[in-house]
């Protein structure tokens, strides 16, 4: 395909690949422990282990999975809220199509359909609009999910709903924000990240700015990248650099998509219908300040939180999960002690298994190719 | 000596209303109307012609074939009933035809039980019955029996068809997902993901502008020509739910050898392509209705190709991969990237991903 193959190159690969390696000979910390790089968004997790990255960089790269699947990272709690408003009578729940096999306390809401409810995949929240105009005597709730990277089409569909006049329209809100929680992140006594490829998406919305304190603070470089898998490349290459040249800036490899100032429309959005809740609760890291978002007091009409009664009852992760060292690079997927045991994608214990985003979940489905002495692929051992 | 008097030809009954109600299932006449008019004016055949509770299908018409029989079923309920590139009925056909013959079996005869839902057009279903005519007349098959069933409205979508295929293996084949060997090739008769991307797109709800059209497609003479070419097939199967990935994955656990698929190698048309990169979805799974992946020793594989190439419906065929002796059980991709990765099995249906 034009425009996507150029980022596909496996002859630049290589080019990046040798240079990286070269990058890699300079770098004073590779020669006591693995150098360890965060790729923030869950886009970036799925393009590594769909091109198989990870085995194609020097053994002395480590990449940390982070936190940026929303799906991965909901609350339990928060699913059987949604299950709760999906049972409620005359009403159409509407969700996106990954939210549907994530487990609640009872069920997901894939059972939840099954058991009867109404419950449909929609491709955007427009969507969701769409069908409250046509079914005016259902109430149609959308689920929002995710970071600024969908933040802006939910709060444009709720000005939208104002602007028509629907009434039988709501959202339940599960938007989060990823800025605090790599604060969080780095905040932990047990972590040793030395770099992070920062989230396209995201950055498009938000600009390069709101990261600058990991760099001026926390003093590790962090570079905004695209999805694909030259892009990550490039974008490990330049982390490297920085390291290489002892320097801690946030750098823009996205560019041709991620403005520096983001978008100001989708802002001026988002900063309409939503507002900072004190705190969000996130599967496999807690609590986190300021990680989430509510819907304004101007439009508490359109909000499923307030205009019906929801069981918001925390359900704690189960106590033998190891998300939050995961998630945090202490540990590796495979040294989970309930990795592919008790924490399987088909009957998921922990977050990190729950989408194909989800670090667990990526490295149980493709990972675990290792290269034996004759440069044959193996499949790891089980742990 | 006693003497056969000459079948005396019923008179077909003719529905007279547009749609199908729950009196069309209640064994009574309005019934009978609706077998004669949609189904055994479109079926044509004699076996069918009696109505008797079953077909009779005399033993030496089938043993001149082979020496095994292959039974199988199937239930097919697609939404929506038409697509571009088919519908529920040539699938129905097309779909049970290739469950017999990637077993190395002759398909002759199906069977077609239906389950409507009461409200259905009797002109839909009329079209429907047409289409699993010509379907299987292009397949060589006859329908020879079959059951009509009408349910209240809700009870099902529109139309549930069930069919069941018999037919005959020719002697001294012996196809199986157990008999892949390392060093064997992995080939592929055409573009793949065409059907799944198709479905996907008709139910409108993407309000993507696709040409996309399904391959659904019978495959016993492009089976039967490449058994020609090369008797030692190590396996056939069509990869129609789950796409190739989960067919890949059952010969590589079935004969406890690895696979290696070269993405680079993997035909797929642009359009599939674009589709699966907007919605976040794995082409490897998509579903086909007229793709097979075929094992077969090395030395064989320039001879399968040529024949599968000499089909239409293998003109794109490609050799995909490899088998290997390790990982066992695993199916592993070369990414055109130059990396590699696990193909798994899915745990459930590919579910378009969030951002």
């Amino acid at each position: 395909m034009k425009y996507v193959d150029e980022f596909r190159d496996p002859k630049k690969a290589k080019t990046l690949l040798n240079e990286i390696e070269a990058l890699v000979a300079k770098i004073e910390i590779c020669r006591t422990r693995p150098l360890q790089i965060m790729e923030v968004c869950g886009g970036h997790t799925h393009s590594i282990f769909r091109y198989g990255i990870e085995n194609m960089l020097p053994e002395e790269i480590e990449l940390v999975h982070g936190p940026g699947c929303p799906v991965c990272v909901l609350p339990m709690g928060r699913v059987d809220d949604c299950v709760a408003l999906a049972e409620q009578p005359d009403t159409i729940f509407t969700t996106f199509g990954d939210a549907m096999r994530v487990p609640g306390s009872k069920k997901s809401l894939l059972q939840a359909k099954a058991d009867g409810a109404d419950v449909r995949m929609v491709y955007s929240p427009l969507d969701a609009l769409r069908l409250a105009k046509e079914y005016s005597d259902k109430e149609v709730i959308f689920f929002g999910l995710g970071f600024e990277t969908t933040m802006p089409s939910t709060a444009l569909t709720v000005l939208q709903a104002e602007a028509d006049g629907v009434e039988n329209f709501s959202l339940f809100c599960n938007h989060i924000t990823i800025i605090p929680t790599i604060k969080a992140i780095l905040d932990s006594p047990d972590v040793h990240l030395d770099g992070f490829l920062g989230p396209g998406h995201v950055s498009l919305v938000i600009g390069d700015k709101p990261y600058e304190f990991i760099a001026e603070h926390y003093r590790r470089p962090l570079v905004i990248a695209g999805f694909e898998p030259l892009d990550i490349l490039h974008s490990i290459w330049m982390v490297l650099k920085q390291l290489a040249e002892d320097r801690c800036e946030v750098e823009n490899q996205y560019s041709r998509a991620a403005p520096a100032e983001g978008n100001a429309q989708a802002l001026e959005a988002i900063g309409r219908v939503f507002e900072l809740r004190e705190f969000f609760e996130w599967r496999g890291l807690g609590s986190i300040d300021h990680s989430g978002v509510r819907i304004r007091a101007e439009y508490a009409r359109f909000d499923a939180e307030q205009k019906f009664t929801v069981p918001d009852i925390k359900i704690a992760d189960p106590k033998s999960c190891q998300c939050g060292e995961v998630l945090k690079g202490v540990i590796k997927p495979r040294q989970c002690k309930i990795f592919g045991t008790a924490c399987t994608p088909e009957n998921p214990m922990g977050a990190l298994m729950v989408s194909s985003e989800g670090a667990c979940a990526a490295d149980y489905s493709y990972g675990g190719i290792e290269m034996d002495d004759a440069g044959k692929p193996q499949r790891a051992s089980a742990p | 000596m006693s003497t056969v008097a000459a079948p005396v030809r019923r008179r077909r009954g003719r529905l007279q209303v547009r749609t199908v109600t729950l009196a069309h299932g209640g064994g009574g006449k309005a019934m009978r109307d609706l077998i004669d008019d949609v189904f055994v004016s479109a079926f044509d055949n004699s076996m069918l012609e009696p109505l008797e509770d079953q077909a009779r299908i005399g033993l030496a018409s089938l043993t001149k074939y082979g020496d095994r029989l292959a039974f199988t079923t199937d239930s097919y309920v697609v939404d929506p009933l038409f697509f571009p590139g088919g519908d529920i009925g040539k699938l129905a056909v097309c779909g049970t035809v290739n469950d017999l013959a990637v077993g190395g079996a002759k398909p002759l005869y199906l069977s077609c039980g239906v389950i409507i839902e009461e409200g259905l057009e009797v002109e839909t279903l009329r079209q429907i019955a047409r289409s699993m005519r010509d379907a299987a007349k292009a397949a060589g098959v006859e329908i020879v029996t079959g059951d009509t069933k009408v349910v209240d409205r809700g009870a099902c979508d529109k139309l549930f068809i069930n069919t069941t295929g018999l037919g005959v293996i020719r002697q001294g084949l012996e196809i199986g997902a157990d008999k892949a060997r390392p060093g064997d090739a992995i080939l592929v008769n055409g573009l793949l993901g065409d059907h799944g991307a198709a479905i996907l797109d008709a139910r409108g709800d993407l309000a993507l502008d696709t040409p996309i059209e399904s391959d659904c497609a019978a495959l016993h003479g492009l089976i039967d020509a490449i058994l020609t070419a090369c008797p030692n097939v190590r396996c056939l199967r069509d990869a129609t739910r789950g796409g190739i990935a989960t067919v890949l994955n059952e010969v590589a656990q079935n004969s406890q050898v690895g696979i290696i698929l070269d993405e680079a190698a993997v035909p797929l048309r642009e359009e599939v392509k674009g589709f699966c990169e907007i919605l976040g979805l794995d082409p490897l799974y998509l579903a086909n209705e007229g793709k097979l992946v075929c094992v077969v020793a090395a030395n064989e594989t320039d001879a399968a190709l040529t024949a599968m190439r000499a089909n239409p419906l293998g003109e794109m065929g490609s050799v995909i991969g490899r088998v290997t002796e390790a990982p066992a059980g695993t199916v592993v991709m070369e990414t055109t990237f130059g990396g590699r990765r696990v193909v798994d099995m899915l745990v459930g249906d590919q579910l378009p991903r969030i951002c």
